[in-house]
């Protein structure tokens, strides 16, 4: 048995596919970093730091004629998000009940789909992870007061990877309420919005909770690393006589490897 | 060519089994071509043809490799138990025994899903997936 514990969960296998199925449905909706950058691994639980190719200069031990230097790494975080399901919920699945209440295990998973993306998107400096909006060179502009100014905004952004040498396509993260403006709008003519920011960008639009604004980033790949760890994974804390507690975990590191691959855009 | 990596219904299966079934299919066959090569090296006796038949020997050993690695990725079990044995000194059954032995309870193949063997839901990458 793992780390996770599954095995001493009071949860019957289909229990288990329940509640993952049900977590793996939240968490892809959410999951917005990992439509949009290269992602590694996962590399497992024993997994701790991702390579940098780098050194530091240390003091030589004592010993005349040895030069020394120790290997920079960037160590993995650990995410973890706890819930709790009721047991009679799981006895009534197991019943062949179609509408187990999975609340706790879809707000869990939406927390740690949003502390993922702003990880990836604005950085998590305690951990040592520069975001991709934040590590830019290009000074955020504003995406917009309202959702006509966006096609504009998006393709100044577009121009500015280019001027730089990165190629498309490209793709845009955006915030909820950013996100939600441009489903909601058509531009003169009844065109989609949507549709249009998508043939500027000649790449996905992604909805992204967790994001200030928006950022455009080049989708090439190889400008920003996403290394796994362990996968997201259901796991057991412990139980009582009403519900079991579980938590859902990953483990992972993210390394910005080109600065200007990336445009962000101020809310 | 058939589909007979699949010993069930596909249509029955998830996208993440058939993937690994299409990777232990390629698998199978990367390592069927090690052992061609290998015989066919051992009764050539034209320098080059020899040559030729090596480097490609080279690129199956490559072609296995990668494979491999990407099934034990999703497979913690196995995986589990090919630390145990693989590039260790000694005696390979004995590795082999106690690796399985340590791994018994881990669940991964038990499960019956690859990619939960270990609980991991199997989520990856999303680059290019419809929303």
């Amino acid at each position: 048995m793992n780390h996770l514990l599954r095995r001493l969960a009071p949860i019957s296998d289909a229990g288990w596919e329940l509640l993952d199925d049900e977590a793996g449905e939240r968490l892809c909706g959410s999951l917005a970093a990992r439509r949009l950058v290269d992602f590694s691994g996962p590399r497992g639980w024993r997994h701790s730091a991702t390579n940098l190719g780098r050194v530091d200069a240390v003091d030589s031990p004592a010993a005349d004629g040895v030069s020394a230097a120790q290997r920079r790494v960037l160590p993995l975080v650990e995410l973890r998000s706890e819930f709790s399901v009721s047991l009679a919920e799981l006895r009534d699945n197991d019943r062949g009940a179609v509408d187990a209440d999975l609340q706790e295990l879809d707000v869990a998973a939406q927390r740690i789909a949003v502390a993922e993306n702003v990880a990836v998107f604005h950085g998590w400096a305690k951990a040592g992870i520069a975001g991709i909006a934040d590590a830019s060179p290009v000074e955020a502009q504003p995406l917009g007061e309202s959702a006509e100014e966006y096609p504009r905004s998006v393709a100044r952004a577009v121009e500015a990877l280019r001027a730089v040498g990165v190629d498309g396509p490209y793709g845009l993260a955006l915030g909820p309420d950013e996100y939600t403006r441009v489903i909601e709008t058509a531009e003169h003519g009844g065109y989609p919005l949507f549709d249009h920011l998508e043939k500027i960008l000649a790449g996905p639009i992604v909805w992204a909770p967790g994001v200030k604004g928006a950022v455009v980033l080049s989708l090439r790949g190889g400008d920003f690393l996403f290394e796994s760890g362990q996968d997201l994974a259901i796991g057991y804390s412990h139980h009582d006589a009403d519900a079991v507690h579980l938590y859902l975990e990953e483990s992972f590191s993210f390394v910005v490897a080109t600065p200007e691959a990336a445009a962000p855009l101020s809310p | 060519m058939g589909f007979d990596q699949y010993h069930e219904p596909p249509e029955e299966l998830s996208p993440q089994t058939r993937t690994f079934a299409r990777l232990c299919a390629s698998l199978t066959e990367e390592a069927e071509a090690i052992g061609w090569y290998e015989q066919r090296l051992a009764v050539e006796t034209d320098a080059e043809a020899k040559a030729i038949m090596s480097d490609a020997q080279g690129e199956e050993f490559k072609h296995f490799a990668m494979d491999l690695e990407f099934l034990l990725r999703r497979s913690p079990r196995w995986r589990q138990i090919c630390e145990g044995v693989l590039f260790k000194d000694g005696d390979i059954v004995e590795h082999g025994e106690a690796a399985e032995a340590g791994s018994a309870d881990g669940g991964g193949d038990a499960d019956g899903e690859t990619g939960a063997a270990d609980g991991a839901l199997g989520i990856g990458s999303l680059k290019g997936a419809e929303r």
